[in-house]
């Protein structure tokens, strides 16, 4: 085990940061040995990338809360607008060192501003003698910004001529975020995925008090051969052994069995984490609900859930409307007159090649069409004669906003507006079964 | 900080068909803009708002023609506002009922979610478990234009017994992120001083825009509130007690489907990191299905949310309840005949779904009924109609002579009689008097049979008279519905029913004429019982009887011991007991069928057939079809193809295909361009434009230079008006072209 060590901190902090961040020792280390001593520059700023839940935003709060380096923490996507998060930044300087809050209002609209007034504050704060951490969780965010924000804090040590180092953290690689016109590299660092192993150790750490750490750890075992294959979010996997650890239990806390059964226990437990994983991991069913339904000792199968909602009743012509709206999108314009005519002549026996063309049309996706060909479908499908009234225009709209189709194009809406198709094959055959159209025969 | 004052709509525009007098209606856009994004969006006819109709003294003149008030058109329009508040009002307790069970599901949810969140949070499962936003999707049916009533009292509910802090988001509203925060927290803060006025000047100091549109200032105010209702005293604490401790800030998501992705899936990240400091609870409106979310949110975002479905009532159950309740029976006199009930249905079923046009449609019923039909006055309620029949004028009673169904009544009696009617206004008020007596107890009659008649016909195999009451209403109305095919097979099938179907349904018919006001209907009630009895007595009978006869017989087998007194005995036995069969269960049945087919025959006679039915029956269905179901491509065709339709000008009267030169210019060129293909030549169309509009001026063409530049300009006009309708637009395939944008033509 690689134990950490740095000269700077005393080692009962760094154990205890240690025992604090299972499985990201290497990365702290270097993290650690990039930063050197408190007074020491470091580099102007370090971008950390890895996947969903490889845990780079709990390391990097973890570390400098437990080593009490001065920092700010700033997600970019609560602070939307650059103004917004500049602003952020400066109130959280503010408040850095001093325990009472000033709730003082900053106004801060350029980046000109933050500089100018984050060497106030550095000043005013005493931190001119170490370094201060700014660190952008959600970091990509920032390049939906003004395009100057995002190399001006790659140098803000450099602009502001203070110790201080910025931290990105985000998801995606720096290859995505350097600007055409170039900028300061960063110091890269890359957190790897957990493995099952990790995961394992990292899940059975926290084990509730009740049990021991042992019959926990044989959960955490079985809850893993069952969602590792689908989930390896470390978040969703600890909530998930949260909601099922109650119905592990069970057995020992009605004494059937004792706490070394383990073949007893997953015979319970097996087909539950099956079940909630068809369930509650998809948020078929709430997570809530699923806790009644344990303690109720229920049947998942009373209560339905969300895809067991998906008919959707519409008014008669919506009804059609959508369908011609779907044999517009997947026909093309020259079948037309073969189908929907009524003296279309013979038809050609190219029923193998009718086969082709529908399935590569289905794998194509929708095709815009426009207005007058949806409506010339539509006469041609409904039996009884349709006006055209405002009622059917404005069905049209309608389901443009309940998106089922879309309107394609944002010209002007009297250049004859083209739509899409948005809803599945399933979907019209369901929609069309009362109506004994047969989407299949087109 | 008060909500924006309502537009003022604007003034009353006389309807361009003319010839009807309901000229007090607006083609308004509807203020609650739910209408413009939903099934039933189009144009939707209001009337000014009910304030401003007091107000302004003028809009009971339009009831009246003319100047003389000989018609008793204040008395109408008095008559008309007060039975359109009953309905009003009667529609919107049926709406609440039909919402309470939502509602209560959803007021529990809310409650439950949220002690979940102020457990401790020391225990090891809540520390282990993330912590979900509370979510409610609400799946409402995709008529949108009734969600806006169902969100107003859902928030007014939840204000009540939850919390004060309620905010309703519209995606139109919220394009962006910040958009979304801005209007959150101005409904937010504003409701705030609707709880506690006392602190206005607090709240105004703080502009909306000062504050930062930040989840933190949102956190930092909710923490304010708090703090400050705890420490408020007891005596004031009036308004606490009612909501919970420390209030959820429910946020709706009116039109969830309109939502963009990034928005919500924005908003539900950051108010999931805040969620243990501003308890959110979020409620989705789905008009679709509840699939929606997972299309819209990626499953990182949708694992922040605890997720559960209510939903409401189906729209068309709703319909129903609201038929029921204001068509089936007989607390409104105001009916609506077959055909026009058949459009409002029809629109319902066909386009939209929606419960609050119906309403709507209904309303413009009542108004067309009571503004064109001068004898309307008398559609109240009875005491109070007997009461105006004797202050009818004069004129009035000529209108009643008029009418067809008087008329017929007329010819029916003896000559001295007729004249008596036709010629002494007294007399003939009496004679009103006593039909409207009639009319009212066809009427009380008529609903409780219906409802019996329907018990039957609901029950049958493929229900040949319909499955809903609605239909069978429809039916009766339409004609005499035991002359039509549809009751014979069902009164077939009926012959075939089982005992115990037959006895439920007994039961129900009794239970509906015993609790109906009508007066004949003891007999009936009796009647029914007495059937039900003999089907018990039938039932105890039936076992003994048959084994008593069969002994019987038996015995009677062996008395008879030769050939042929043998062979007559078993054919008479089989013979009796074939008719048996018939005379036990099988005659009562015929007989409770009959006696139904009876009832049916007596009471549910055509409402037209009754004699002054024309003032309680509104029946100019193609008026109503014309303002609610209105078609502007055929009106925009007829206006251009023949505009004597719309201008009366006995000058454009067409005389079949030619063009006129005397139409408005755009009319000549929208006929010239029918003849057109796709594209159009723009000089051709010049020159046939010119030589139509010279066909007359023969002797000034000599002056054809100067003359053309006048004759170019109106045609450059006309033909932007063309494109500014979408006729046309200019093509880029060829130039000096326009393509046509509609089809036809060659």
């Amino acid at each position: 085990m690689p134990n950490l060590e740095h000269p700077a901190y005393p080692a009962a902090t760094l154990l205890r940061l240690e025992s604090l961040v299972p499985c990201r020792e290497s990365q702290v280390s270097m993290l650690l040995s990039i930063f050197g001593e408190r007074q020491q520059f470091t580099f102007p700023s370090i971008f950390i990338y890895g996947h969903t839940s490889s845990g780079k935003t709990y390391v990097m709060q973890t570390l400098l809360n437990t080593l009490q380096l001065p920092h700010v923490f700033v997600n970019c996507v609560e602070y939307f607008t650059s103004r917004l998060l500049l602003e952020e930044i400066l109130i959280q300087l503010q408040n850095c060192s001093s325990e009472t809050k000033h709730a003082s209002h900053v106004l801060c609209d350029t980046f000109n501003d933050f500089v100018r007034m984050f060497k106030q504050a550095v000043t005013s704060q005493d931190l001119q003698d170490q370094t201060l951490y700014i660190v952008l969780d959600r970091a990509e965010q920032l390049r939906e910004m003004e395009a100057n924000i995002l190399p001006a804090f790659l140098r803000l040590q450099e602009l502001t001529d203070r110790n201080v180092t910025v931290v990105l953290l985000s998801e995606i690689v720096w290859e995505l975020f350097r600007p055409s016109t170039g900028c300061f590299e960063p110091f890269t660092l890359y957190f790897p995925d957990y493995s099952i192993g990790h995961l394992q150790k990292i899940l059975s750490h926290n084990h509730p008090p009740e049990y021991s750490a042992d019959f926990y750890a044989a959960y955490i075992n079985i809850l893993l051969g069952v969602f590792y294959m689908v989930c390896r979010d470390l978040k969703e996997l600890q909530h998930l052994a949260a909601l099922n650890f109650s119905k592990y239990c069970e057995p020992v806390v009605r004494g059937e069995a004792n706490e070394r059964d383990t073949r007893k226990l997953w015979k319970n437990i097996e087909p539950h984490l099956k079940k909630a994983m068809q369930t509650v991991y998809l948020r078929e069913i709430s997570s809530s609900q699923w806790e009644r339904l344990q303690r109720d000792d229920g049947e998942p199968g009373q209560l339905k859930g969300l895809s067991a909602h998906a008919h959707v009743e519409l008014p008669y012509y919506s009804k059609f409307l959508l369908i011609a709206a779907y044999l517009a999108s997947y026909n093309p314009v020259r079948t037309d007159k073969r189908f929907f005519l009524k003296h279309h002549g013979k038809i050609k026996k190219t029923n193998f090649m009718k086969k082709h063309e529908k399935t590569s049309n289905h794998l194509l996706g929708p095709k815009p069409f426009p207005l007058d060909r949806l409506l010339a479908i539509l006469y041609s499908i409904v039996d009884n004669r349709v006006a055209p009234t405002a009622n059917i225009f404005s069905q049209i709209t309608s389901l443009v906003t309940l998106q089922l189709l879309s309107l394609v194009g944002h010209n002007d809406q009297l250049d004859g507006p083209r739509y899409k198709c948005t809803v599945s094959l399933d979907f019209i055959r369901a929609i069309a079964r009362p109506q004994q159209g047969s989407i299949d025969t087109f | 900080m008060s909500p924006p004052p309502f537009a003022p709509p604007p003034p009353p525009v006389p309807f361009p068909a003319g010839g009807l007098a309901v000229t007090a209606w607006n083609w308004e856009r509807e203020r609650g803009d739910m209408s413009t994004c939903s099934v039933s969006k189009g144009c939707f006819v209001f009337k000014p708002s009910p304030k401003k109709r007091r107000v302004s003294p003028k809009t009971a003149d339009y009831f009246r023609e003319g100047n003389n008030d000989s018609e008793d058109s204040g008395l109408r329009f008095a008559t008309c506002q007060s039975l359109w508040k009953q309905i009003k009002s009667e529609t919107e307790q049926i709406q609440e009922e039909l919402n309470k069970q939502l509602f209560d599901n959803l007021v529990s949810f809310l409650r439950r979610s949220h002690s979940e969140f102020q457990e401790k949070t020391t225990e090891w499962t809540c520390r282990m478990k993330s912590r979900e936003i509370p979510t409610a999707a609400l799946v409402l049916g995709v008529n949108v234009t009734d969600h806006d009533l169902t969100f107003k009292s859902l928030s007014e509910v939840l204000q009540n017994n939850i919390t004060p802090y309620v905010a309703l988001l519209q995606a139109k509203d919220c394009p962006g992120i910040k958009n979304l925060m801005q209007k959150l927290m101005g409904q937010l803060m504003n409701c705030y001083i609707d709880v506690d006025s006392s602190d206005e000047e607090d709240c105004v100091q703080v502009s909306q825009n000062r504050i930062r549109c930040s989840m933190a200032s949102l956190i930092s105010w909710y923490e304010n509130i708090t703090k400050k209702t705890d420490s408020e005293t007891p005596s004031k604490k009036r308004t606490s007690s009612r909501h919970l401790q420390s209030p959820p800030v429910v946020v709706i998501f009116k039109d969830m489907e309109s939502f963009t992705t990034k928005v919500l899936q924005d908003f539900l990240v950051i108010s999931s990191q805040h969620i243990r400091e501003l308890p959110l609870i979020l409620i989705f409106g789905i008009a679709t299905s509840p699939m929606i979310i997972h299309s819209l949110l990626p499953h990182s975002v949708s694992s922040l949310l605890c997720i559960e479905l209510f939903q409401s009532l189906s729209c068309k159950e709703h319909l129903s309840t609201i038929i029921d309740k204001l068509l089936l029976t007989t607390q409104f006199a105001f009916k609506l005949s077959e055909k026009v009930l058949q459009v409002l249905i029809n629109i319902f079923l066909y386009h939209d779904f929606s419960v609050q046009n119906f309403i709507k449609g209904f309303q413009l019923c009542i108004v067309e009924h009571f503004c064109s039909q001068p004898l309307s006055v008398l559609c109240c309620r009875l005491v109070e109609a007997k009461k105006r029949v004797n202050s009818l004028s004069h004129s009035q009673c000529e209108n009643v002579r008029r009418l067809p169904s008087f008329r017929r009544y007329v010819e029916s009696q003896v000559s001295e009689k007729q004249i008596a009617l036709l010629t002494a206004d007294n007399f003939l008020k009496e004679v009103i008097q006593k039909l409207l007596e009639d009319l009212h107890v066809y009427h009380e009659n008529y609903v409780p049979v219906l409802r019996c008649l329907h018990v039957f016909t609901s029950s049958l195999p493929k229900y040949p008279l319909g499955k809903q009451i609605r239909e069978l209403h429809c039916a009766c109305l339409e004609n005499r519905v035991w002359e039509t095919e549809e009751y014979e097979s069902s009164l077939q099938l009926a012959r075939m029913l089982n005992k115990s179907d037959l006895v439920t349904m007994l039961q129900k018919c009794v239970e509906i004429f015993a609790s109906s006001s009508g007066k004949e209907f003891d007999k009936v009630v009796e009647k029914l019982k007495e059937f039900l009895t003999q089907f018990q007595k039938l039932e105890v009978a039936g076992a003994c009887q048959e084994r008593g006869e069969s002994v019987s017989s038996q015995k009677e087998l062996q008395k008879k011991t030769d050939l042929y007194h043998l062979q007559k005995t078993l054919l008479e036995l089989k013979e009796s007991r074939r008719s048996k069969k018939l005379t036990k269960f099988e005659m009562l049945r015929f007989e409770v069928v009959d006696f139904i087919d009876n009832l049916v025959r007596n009471y549910l006679v055509p409402a037209d057939h009754k004699t002054l039915h024309e003032i309680m029956y509104f029946n100019t269905a193609s008026a109503l079809r014309e303002h609610l179901n209105a078609a502007p491509r055929i009106a925009l065709h007829t206006a251009l193809n023949n505009p004597y339709c719309y201008l009366k000008n006995r000058a454009l009267k067409s005389d079949g295909g030619t063009i006129s030169n005397k139409a408005p210019d755009i009319c000549i060129v929208y006929k010239l361009h029918l003849e057109c293909g796709r594209l159009i030549n723009l000089v051709d169309w010049l020159e046939a434009f010119s030589t139509v509009v010279m066909a007359v001026e023969g002797p000034n063409a000599a002056a054809s230079d100067q003359v053309d530049d006048i004759i170019h300009a109106r045609f450059i006009r006309a033909v932007s008006e063309l494109e500014l309708l979408g006729f046309i637009k200019p093509s880029k395939q060829k130039t000096d072209h326009v393509a046509r944008l509609t089809w036809g033509g060659c």
